[in-house]
């Protein structure tokens, strides 16, 4: 079923390529035309992508907009599309982000600016693709071509060190997910096995039963690919490296969108395909969320770095996104989906607001900083917003996703929840200290006089965050409401044991297998041809 | 004893004797046309190439036998044959200006070019090991000479005697393995041999496994199978760079449509053992050419060693075996044949009259100089090391997913871990085009335009992403062609 008969998830994953096409015909000199159509395109793209969230049907806990034609056919391989309350708010915050990115970088960005856009819009595709296929070997596809436009952002415009971090982010992700085929192709025999039919379409390994060895392996190495990316301590040292490296667009789609391709991952694959593995390393895993959030908050405190300050806390509100993911009760996983859309957004923010000090004063050392508040108070302003939505403040919208989280998780792990809780402090104490030493006080150092303030381009990119991070930390429900039904239709799919998942999966065939034959399942009972 | 000869017979080698007679022509018209540009024996040669896979295509799916049944134009022999006109197709597209370019006026590089083409063509289409021996013997000699063809380059020479050197001893190894099997079974025809070994053990009888080993180490030295891989890097690194390409894709790609044959005609009863060896074999040479690939800083020594980490995957599935394995070797090399030229194209495109362009070094910041060539070495590094949507990642995927079917999953682990390994050097190309600083040492100047060259680049992208998005196209055939061998077995 697509919309109105358009395969719109196909047109919002390539509708970027229109864009990258047009770019390399646009002349090497020609940077402010490149820029152009990168916004256009990628603002064409976001405007595609609006009317699932209008179309989007709350009620059923099936996939929509699904669009299935076979690609491969002797590998059993389809191209394979769909879309439910999990996926819906990651795909709009990919194209929105997107936008922001490709707006926020307008200034920064000065060499090699068509390649820069192609790469961006090309990082685009790949990662809206991620997010809908319900082929595997479609997701491994999309998930593997998505990390070279990310390679080249960080090695091509990255700072001092960039290939270093470029390659380290490269050869981290590359090992693990070289793993995960191994996993994947092994599912695919055991799938064969049980079935008689050769197909990586993952709506029909959800119902395969596998030993709880085999389990083990797999879930393994599926967990350690979507481990590496999140990612989970200790996993995480590609992470400061790539951002402090990266420049300010690829940070903002790496914290943004990158990052929850692990959690996504967890969410549909992992924990989903292997149940039996999953109640039994769960703890361990929450054990290890916990563990990220804590030590991810430690390391904030002590950074000179704004930048890599950012980078760490990622690793600290990751954490919390898992621990509601693994709590696996409404709550959590409500909190979690939600909070991954916060912290797209906040931290999205926070690596751009980083960006433009960085570009005025070329530095990003909190000491190098002090009484910015005096010359730029709309800057600060601004900053101190993102910075109170990253902390959790009541009223704007990491606090409902944070509250979420700990309460789901206090219902299973009482003393996961209470650590858990004190980093909401620490992450307080780390953020506003950083703030406090930017913006507060007298100019010490006279580099900072005359540092002007944002221009009307800046506030504008900031503008629509800004207002998500109120709406949702105001009115949650338009996006909760969204939410719930998969939410709750992935936990009960974690709890169901494989084999009798058929009729969650597909409850229109199993209800009219009985009464009615196949053929009047087409729409109005009509034969087509 | 004249056995009567009928068409049949004669059709079965129709493309053999198509590419050899066309090789003697080709020599003549050199001899007789002094002063002529050389090109046009190139398009000739091309010509005759075409003409040969048009023959083969012809001959697809009547799986005709001649000559007692020594030589065969199953669909097997034929999807190599396929597989070798292509290579010997983008060799001469490439060979034509790079001639030029080294002031080299010989046409009897096209000559030997096509002998070499017929050798491996023999190769795939014997079914006795004397044939298949003079096959490996016509492309070894021709390819010696290829290698050498440089006269005043010490470098070619070098590499030209210690190609002979240490070939003429393989050579030894192969023939002293035929004899053996000669000897134990009293047959030199495939289903002779495989007739005596019928319900034998083969640990009965030693010559059969000394036998076996002196054809490993015959084929493991063509096919460069680590740890007989010594010579390669020397040998590609000296030759014309037009013939490193020739020699990493077709005599490797021959080397194993007449090892697959004569393991799986001749010696399945043997089978025991030689996946044994080839299981170790695989992991040594996937491991040792992609670990030296890693410190290379000539591109054509980083091809060599690349080379080998490739037929160590390609040996994966002749250790794994069966329709789907088989037929991957196929398609395997079909895909390796595009990337791989591809590279080589581009690489002699950058270079100019008298100044070769081969090191890494040489090509800082190309990928801004040259936007179209950088993008299309991208693809074919991308290819290369196995990222989807290109061929590479079709040809890998289809033989580790054959090889986890069959229960090979450590085989499987220390593939994948390999093809991680060889991301850091094929990347370090696209580093260095498009994330360095060019040095007074790099390519300044544009790349002087050349028609043959734009279409070798244009047929091996299309090949990459042809064969990378819809694998159907090549992988039905290469797996079909192989049932012949695996049906009834």
């Amino acid at each position: 079923m697509t919309l109105l008969g358009i395969p719109i998830l196909t047109l919002v994953i390539f509708s970027p390529l229109v864009g990258v096409l047009l770019l390399m015909f646009v002349g090497r000199d020609s940077g402010e035309l490149a820029k152009w159509v990168a916004l256009i395109t990628s603002g064409a793209t976001f405007l595609v992508s609006l009317p699932l969230f209008f179309a989007f049907d709350s009620a059923t806990t099936q996939f929509q907009f699904v669009e299935r034609i076979p690609w491969i056919v002797s590998w059993g391989v389809d191209y394979h599309l769909g879309l439910d309350g999990i996926t819906l708010f990651l795909v709009l915050m990919t194209t929105l982000l997107t936008v922001v990115a490709v707006a926020g970088t307008w200034s920064q960005t000065t060499r090699h600016v068509r390649e820069f856009m192609i790469s961006l819009l090309l990082l685009e595709v790949g990662m809206n693709g991620v997010f809908v296929s319900l082929d595997v070997f479609l997701f491994f596809v999309f998930w593997e071509v998505m990390l070279f436009p990310m390679y080249f952002l960080i090695g091509v415009w990255g700072s001092e060190r960039r290939l270093y971090a470029a390659i380290k982010f490269v050869v981290y992700t590359m090992s693990a997910s070289a793993l995960m085929m191994v996993a994947i192709l092994a599912m695919y025999f055991y799938n064969y096995r049980a079935t008689g039919v050769f197909t990586f379409s993952l709506l029909e390994w959800y119902q395969l039963d596998l030993l709880i060895e085999v389990q083990y392996w797999m879930f393994a190495a599926f967990a350690l690919a979507f481990a590496v990316k999140i990612p989970m301590f200790p996993f995480h040292t590609w992470l400061p490296d790539a951002h402090v490296e990266a420049p300010t667009a690829g940070s903002v789609i790496l914290a943004g969108v990158l990052l929850k391709m692990g959690a996504y991952g967890f969410i549909r694959f992992a924990l989903p395909l292997f149940p039996g593995a999953t109640t039994e390393f769960l703890p361990w895993l929450i054990g290890l969320s916990v563990v990220g959030i804590i030590y991810g908050a430690l390391v904030c405190m002590v950074q000179p770095d704004m930048k890599k300050l950012v980078a760490y806390s990622s690793v600290s509100h990751m954490g919390f996104v898992m621990l509601g993911l693994f709590a696996l009760n409404d709550q959590g996983v409500q909190g979690g989906i939600l909070q991954m859309i916060n912290h797209g957004i906040s931290t999205g923010g926070l690596f751009l607001v980083v960006g433009m000090i960085y570009e005025r004063r070329h530095t990003k050392s909190i000491a190098e900083f002090g009484g910015l508040m005096r010359g730029m108070p709309i800057y600060a302003t601004l900053f101190l917003v993102i910075v109170l939505s990253s902390i959790g403040l009541p009223g704007l919208n990491g606090f409902v996703g944070e509250y979420l989280i700990l309460v789901g998780a206090y219902q299973v792990n009482k003393t996961a929840a209470i650590i858990a809780a004190s980093a909401v402090i620490l992450a307080a104490v780390y953020l506003l200290w950083m703030f406090q030493r930017v913006f507060f006080g007298e100019v010490t150092n006279p580099k900072n006089e005359g540092t002007p303030d944002l221009n009307w381009r800046e506030v504008s990119v900031l503008a629509p965050l800004i207002f998500l991070i109120v709406w949702v930390g105001v009115y949650p429900s338009p996006f909760l409401g969204k939410i719930e039904t998969s939410a709750s239709h992935f936990i009960q799919l974690v709890h169901t044991k494989p084999a009798e998942r058929r009729a969650m999966l597909f409850p229109k065939m199993a209800s009219s297998q009985e009464t009615k034959p196949a053929v009047a399942l087409r729409p109005g009972g009509v034969k087509t041809r | 004893m004249i056995p009567n000869l009928t068409t049949p017979d004669f059709l079965s080698i129709l493309p053999e004797t198509i590419v050899f007679v066309m090789g003697m022509v080709v020599l003549l018209f050199d001899l007789f046309g002094r002063g002529r540009p050389i090109r046009n024996l190139a398009y000739l040669t091309l010509l005759t190439l075409a003409a040969a896979a048009y023959a083969d295509w012809t001959l697809l799916g009547q799986g005709l036998s001649g000559f007692q049944g020594t030589i065969v134009a199953d669909n097997y022999s034929i999807a190599f044959e396929l597989v070798f006109l292509t290579v010997t197709a983008f060799t001469v597209l490439i060979s034509i200006r790079y001639l030029e370019d080294q002031e080299f006026w010989f046409g009897e590089y096209y000559a030997l070019l096509l002998f070499a083409t017929g050798g491996m063509m023999l190769m795939a289409s014997g079914r006795d090991l004397l044939l298949i021996f003079i096959g490996l013997e016509i492309l070894s000699i021709s390819s010696y000479v290829l290698v050498g063809m440089f006269q005043k380059d010490p470098k070619s020479n070098e590499a030209a005697l210690k190609y002979f050197l240490l070939g003429a001893f393989a050579t030894g190894f192969l023939l002293y393995g035929i004899v053996m099997l000669y000897g134990a079974t009293g047959s030199i025809h495939l289903d002779g041999i495989a007739k005596a070994l019928d319900g034998k053990s083969a640990a009965e009888n030693p010559y059969i496994l000394f036998g076996l080993g002196f054809l490993l180490v015959g084929f493991g030295f063509k096919i460069s199978l680590a740890p007989f891989h010594m010579w390669t890097p020397d040998v590609y690194e000296g030759a014309p760079t037009t013939i490193t390409a020739f020699l990493s894709a077709g005599p490797k790609a021959a080397g194993f449509a007449a090892l697959v044959r004569i393991l799986v005609e001749g010696l399945s009863a043997t089978q025991f053992h030689w996946v044994q060896v080839l299981w170790l074999l695989a992991a040594i040479t996937m491991t040792v050419g992609n670990v030296l690939a890693l410190q290379q800083d000539n591109i054509k020594r980083m091809l060599a060693y690349s080379s080998i980490a490739h037929a160590g995957y390609i040996l994966v599935a002749v250790v794994v075996g069966g329709a789907e394995g088989l037929g991957a070797i196929i398609f395997y090399a079909m895909a390796y044949t595009f990337m791989n030229f591809g590279v080589f194209a581009i690489l002699i495109l950058a270079s100019s009259k008298g100044r070769e362009r081969v090191t890494f070094d040489d090509y800082a910041g190309f990928g801004y100089l040259e936007p179209a060539l950088g993008l299309a070495m991208l693809v074919f590094m991308l290819s290369l090391a196995g990222i989807p949507l290109t061929a590479g990642f079709a040809g890998k995927f289809q033989i580790f997913k054959t090889a986890v079917e069959q229960g090979y999953i450590w085989l499987t682990v220390i593939g994948v871990l390999n093809s991680v390994v060889s991301i850091y050097y094929y990347l370090r190309m696209i580093v260095v085009m498009y994330m360095q600083q060019p040095t007074n040492h790099s390519i300044s100047q544009r790349a002087v335009p050349s028609v043959p060259l734009y279409a070798a680049i244009a047929m091996a992208i299309a090949g990459v992403m042809l064969l990378g998005i819809f694998p159907s196209l090549w992988m039905d055939l290469s797996l079909e062609s192989v049932s012949v061998m695996t049906a009834g077995r």
